[in-house]
């Protein structure tokens, strides 16, 4: 068992760089997830932690052991793909064996990993068979088993479920928190799916661009974003976000005032200094806004579309500038019909974030 | 206005007229070869053409046996054929991984190098490749000269690294975290996975040594390695040509490799296409 450190860890494809100096901790038995849009760098951040990609500058350590130097095979990590990466010309057990075979383990000792890993995967009755006689998920299960036999320090995913339907996804996605939990081992899991990364994760690392734009418990990424990358990344439907302009200040608060919907006035407490007419963007969550007699701003907007999915409600609401609010509402049969909603903005529930995208506190 | 199974009808019975005359005219001088061949020797000059087999053939065949030792010459072409098959593939194979999976200083030129080569007629070769074999290098009249010297095979690298580059990298990185060594990584994941297309390959080049006329002419007079291609064209003399013996010999090296072909076949088109197309 261990962890894993990345200090100043920088990657670059020739003359371009695409991780620019992440530093990481990740502690030993914690399920750290690598979250972000496509093509970001989670992918290239996962396989030069397993050693399938050289570092370009920067120190990458497991276990305490600086490993920049280290095959693959001999850094403790098991690692599990996309494409689940089957050996198509063997059967289930060969495949789960096949690493074990090469390196000349005893048989015995294969035999007993096999059989253990079967067992946890509950892929006994697939032994037999060949890739192509398997279903998504059971290719999946598979495709695990072979990192399990191999007794990992270090378990590394690259967007395992991103090729299952939907309702797999969501059973993979509890087998792995399983998973975790009965072995207690060190897990990397990179996907691009915000509620994988929120179910799954002891701690998140958001990627973009290649850098670390925030890092932390779900919940506190949830609660405190660091800027409007991760207020937008995290959380589903995303935040809205509303251009705004401040239009009064007094130490410690600020008053701004919407460009759309009405010019609604919020005013919020900030340490931060701000001049009347600073462009800033305000960010409510779809969740967080009120009925009409709520605290707060009061705002009226025009419904272009409702979802009524029963327990809730998704109002849509356009303006002609290409903003778009998502409005969630509970128990709302009432409203529905109408072309008109009244909501409120709970400034205890508001975010602000100046023009850069970053979090004003 | 026709209906729809009347359009398909007609569609096919213009396919049909087109492609069976055009079958014909392909399958015609095979089934004069096998006619010759079991007709008396003179019967290629008879004034009233001959059009249905006799029953000369084991005459034909023991005239031919006592001019040239063909079953000889056969088992000779029959070893040349799979040595150099055997040989080739795991040689284009190894070449073809290292295209396909490997970066390395002047690849780009290595690949140039090769696909040049298949632009290059065999015969502008084939003079210069006899000179270097057997004036400069003395190797005239040895097994090695007759089998070596065609193994490399431009094609067949080409053929082998389409082959391995359509084969997803997630795999052979799966396997290196395994701790898998490249070789075996070679020899267990992508050998294996590439059956098809090396099916289709030991055809195309058992076919191409098995027809092999040129070279083994001219590298080889020793009568105990004769090739049976060779041994047909001995039967050209100057003043006599032994027809009867030329068409025997004909039939006895097509048929196996037609019949060959035609039950093999679905393996050998899917190869090609999966080498060429995906
Ligand atoms: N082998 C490579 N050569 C050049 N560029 C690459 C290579 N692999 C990835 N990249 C680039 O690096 C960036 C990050 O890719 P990747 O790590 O695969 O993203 P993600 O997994 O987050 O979708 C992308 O811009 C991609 O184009
Ligand atoms: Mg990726």
């Amino acid at each position: 068992m261990s962890g894993v450190t990345l200090s100043n860890v920088q990657k670059r494809f020739g003359a371009v760089e695409v991780i620019h100096g992440v530093d990481l901790t990740v502690d030993d038995g914690e399920f750290v997830v690598f979250v972000g849009p496509s093509g970001c760098g989670k992918s290239t951040l996962l396989r030069m932690i397993a050693g399938l990609e050289d570092i370009s500058g920067g120190e990458i350590s497991i276990g305490g052991t600086t490993v920049n130097d280290v095959e693959p095979a001999d850094r403790g990590i098991a690692m599990v793909f996309q494409s689940y990466a089957l050996y198509p010309h063997m059967t289930v057990e060969q495949n789960l064996s096949f690493g074990l075979r090469m390196n000349g383990k005893p048989r015995d000792d294969i035999a007993r990993r096999v059989t253990k890993a079967a067992s946890i995967l509950q892929i006994e009755p697939l032994l037999a068979r060949r890739p192509k006689q398997l279903s998504g998920g059971q290719r999946q299960r598979v495709a695990i088993g072979r990192a399990i036999v191999r007794e990992p320090d270090v378990f590394l995913f690259d967007e395992p479920l991103s090729n299952l339907d939907a309702e797999l996804r969501v059973q993979m996605r509890v087998e792995i928190a399983r998973l975790h939990k009965e072995l207690g081992t060190t897990m990397i899991y990179v996907t691009h799916d915000q509620t994988e990364a929120m179910t799954l994760a002891d701690k998140i690392v958001v990627l973009r661009d290649g850098r670390v734009e925030q890092v932390g418990a779900p919940l506190d990424l949830y609660d405190d974003p660091a800027n409007r990358f991760v207020a937008g990344f995290v959380g589903s439907p995303r935040m809205n976000f509303m251009a705004a302009k401040v239009v009064d200040t007094t130490p410690g608060s600020v008053t701004i005032e919407t460009d759309n919907h009405g010019s609604a006035r919020l005013t919020l407490p900030v340490r931060q200094a701000f001049q009347t007419g600073d462009a800033v963007t305000l960010g409510i969550r779809p969740e967080h806004f009120g009925g009409p007699d709520g605290d707060g701003t009061r705002l009226t907007v025009n419904v272009d579309v409702a979802e009524h999915l029963g327990a809730t409600s998704f109002v849509y609401a356009n303006m002609a500038t290409g903003e778009q609010l998502i409005i969630e509402r509970e128990q709302s049969r009432s409203e529905m019909g109408k072309t008109e909603l009244t909501i409120t903005i709970p400034p205890a529930r508001a975010y602000l974030f100046d023009s850069a995208g970053d979090r004003i506190r | 206005m026709r209906s729809k199974s009347q359009t398909t009808l007609l569609r096919t019975v213009g396919l049909h007229a087109v492609l069976v005359p055009l079958a014909l005219i392909w399958l015609f001088p095979i089934w004069m070869m096998i006619v010759f061949s079991t007709q008396p020797e003179n019967a290629i000059f008879s004034s009233n053409l001959v059009l249905l087999p006799s029953d000369q053939f084991a005459n034909n065949f023991a005239l031919l046996q006592a001019d040239t030792g063909f079953l000889r010459t056969v088992f000779v072409s029959i070893v040349v054929a799979t040595v150099y098959t055997v040989v080739s593939v795991f040689l284009t194979s190894m070449a073809g991984w290292a295209l396909a999976r490997y970066n390395f200083a002047g690849k780009g030129v290595v690949l140039a190098i090769i696909l040049g080569t298949l632009t290059l007629p065999y015969f502008v070769v084939v003079i210069p490749q006899f000179i270097m074999v057997a004036r400069d290098f003395g190797l005239g009249n040895t097994w090695f000269a007759l089998i070596v010297p065609p193994l490399f095979n431009s094609l067949g690298v080409l053929f082998m690294r389409q082959s391995f580059s359509m084969m997803p990298g997630e795999l052979f990185d799966a396997a290196r975290v395994e701790g898998v060594k490249e070789w075996q990584i070679f020899l267990r994941v992508a050998l294996p996975m590439a059956r098809p297309t090396i099916a289709a390959l030991c055809i195309i080049l058992f076919l191409a040594s098995w027809n092999n006329y040129l070279w083994p002419l001219l590298i080889n007079n020793r009568p105990d390695m004769m090739t049976a291609p060779v041994a047909l064209g001995s039967l050209i003399g100057l003043t006599r040509v032994s027809w009867g013996g030329i068409m025997t010999g004909a039939v006895v090296l097509t048929l196996p490799m037609l019949f060959a072909f035609v039950v093999l076949q679905r393996h050998f088109v899917a190869g090609i296409a999966a080498g060429a197309i995906k």
